[in-house]
């Protein structure tokens, strides 16, 4: 049993120079069979054998991380959380997410530094302002909180916004979700991953999936940079590299993995307390408890596993960015970095089994993965433990690329991939 | 970033082009013949390569001309390009 962490051990601690802290999670050696294994150790991954061993008493699992943990997309991204989706699907999905993010500190005795401190999406023309109050009104009836906003009222929730008539893209209005907010990305990871091992799942990090072995219809094991390890259940959680571990079995999946990029500002004090961000210019913007400005650009349209993107898609960002807030003309952008994500042409993750028995599939979070990463873990886990789709990930499976039955969020999200 | 040869005009920067996907995917003769999975496949099913993959890219802001690249996605590094209608390079 760990040591919980709380105010008097941090104080036991300080005593001490913090040199005899616990270690958050075993390095162990993978052993030679498991019940299930998890292919991928960032947010989703972890999350996914954290809820097997907590609710579906699965005990005997382990994790796969090619590097270390929170080293991929987990580390960065611009941890926005929101649940403001049109679809009924969607809505259903993201909303399950950001309740288990409202209580997930406390069940994880891990700060994960939840903040709802509102997410703001702008309209800038006539279409914009008829989808927003369409989006507004969906959210509604689906029990999301969802408020729209004219233009007035978006100059008072954030001040520094230019929402002068005559700039390119003027400020027609905007949309409001106070549930939603920012989490600190790397310590959902480090809390999902000492909350799994707590459990007793083994996470076992530099070690890559060389090949899958299989039989006629079903998966026996996999190889690995650590040696071959049994398992009859495999959960794909690669993000970007998803179509790489599929390729290994022969199965092709309907997903492009592109660069996307992020930036932020040298540190300054508290200028913008909410997520402002806009589908039509595409910029978004928040500011971090350290101060910097987070910056989210977009994706370049080629496929690409370099994890660097175009100069001209951050100028672009950047740009929109200015435009919106001269305030930051001078600022001074400290980092700049690209993560690999996997998109779905409908822009709507599968979590879903596959036609191999024993591989499951949770990939195609395309550019907005970390805020689902807690109901995405909770519904893959029940897929994989009992065989079948959670009611909420059902609309979600692989086959609705042939049923045509599709989840497009691709014009209706908040922000366009 | 990276700069391309188009086949017509010559190195220019990247973000003079748009990337058009995996090449050589054929829209099937018959499409109401096809099953379902079949035409899936053929709309949305992709290799989605790391490694060498043959691509299609158009000269937007230049000629406006299709042709093919053949890039390594894991570095970006471009080993050939040839026309539309030419054979693919195999080397």
């Amino acid at each position: 049993m760990k040591k919980k962490y709380s105010i008097f051990s941090l104080l036991k601690n300080a005593f001490s120079y913090h040199e005899n802290w616990e270690k958050a999670w075993k390095d162990p050696l993978p052993k030679k069979e498991y019940e299930a294994i998890i292919i991928g150790g960032g947010g989703h991954g972890l999350a996914t054998a954290y809820y097997m061993a907590k609710k579906h008493n699965m005990k005997n699992i382990a994790v796969l991380e090619k590097g270390w943990i929170g080293g991929g997309n987990t580390g960065r991204n611009t941890t926005i959380i929101r649940s403001n989706y049109l679809w009924d699907a969607s809505a259903g999905l993201y909303d399950h997410a950001l309740k288990i993010w409202e209580g997930l500190s406390q069940e994880l005795n891990y700060n994960v530094m939840f903040s709802q401190r509102g997410v703001m999406n702008l309209a800038h023309n006539l279409q914009d302002v008829r989808d927003l109050k369409r989006r507004t009104h969906a959210n509604r009836l689906n029990g999301i909180d969802a408020v729209y906003l004219n233009t007035e009222q978006v100059k008072k929730f954030c001040p520094i916004i230019n929402t002068s008539p005559d700039i390119r893209y003027p400020v027609l209005g905007g949309t409001l979700q106070r549930r939603a907010g920012t989490a600190r990305h790397d310590a959902v990871a480090w809390g999902y991953a000492r909350a799994a091992d707590e459990m007793g799942v083994d996470i076992i990090q530099n070690c890559e999936v060389k090949g899958i072995k299989r039989n006629a219809d079903s998966v026996v094991g996999i190889e690995t940079t650590k040696g071959f390890i049994k398992t009859k259940k495999i959960g794909v959680v690669a993000a970007g590299h998803s179509s790489v571990i599929a390729n290994m079995v022969g199965l092709k999946l309907p997903l492009e993995s592109k660069p996307l990029q992020a930036l932020v500002s040298e540190p300054v004090k508290p200028i913008i307390d909410t997520v402002v961000m806009s589908n039509a210019v595409h910029a978004y913007v928040s500011q971090s408890d350290k101060g910097e400005l987070v910056i989210g650009a977009g994706t370049d349209d080629y496929v690409s596993y370099s994890q660097k993107g175009s100069h001209d898609i951050v100028e672009g960002t950047l740009s929109a960015i200015l435009e919106l807030y001269p305030i930051f003309s001078r600022m001074r952008m400290l980092r700049q970095w690209g993560g690999i994500v996997d998109i779905c042409p409908d822009a709507s993750p599968i979590i879903s089994k596959t036609s191999i028995k024993g591989l499951y599939f949770n990939c195609g979070w395309g550019t907005g993965g970390f805020k689902a990463t807690p109901g995405s873990g909770d519904l893959f886990a029940h897929t994989i433990a009992n065989d079948e789709p959670h009611k909420l990930n059902a609309a979600f499976n692989i086959n609705r690329f042939i049923s045509g039955d599709l989840v497009d969020e691709h014009g209706a999200a908040a922000v366009a991939h | 970033m990276f700069v391309i040869n188009c086949p017509y005009c010559g190195e220019r920067e990247q973000s003079e082009f748009k990337a058009g996907g995996e090449a050589h995917i054929i829209r099937p003769k018959q499409p109401t013949e096809l099953s379902d999975d079949q035409w899936a496949e053929y709309l949305f099913m992709r290799k989605n390569i790391k490694g060498i993959q043959f691509e299609r890219w158009v000269h937007t802001h230049g000629c406006r001309k299709w042709f093919n690249v053949v890039r390594d996605t894991s570095n970006d590094v471009i080993k050939a390009v040839y026309k539309m209608g030419e054979k693919p390079p195999t080397k």
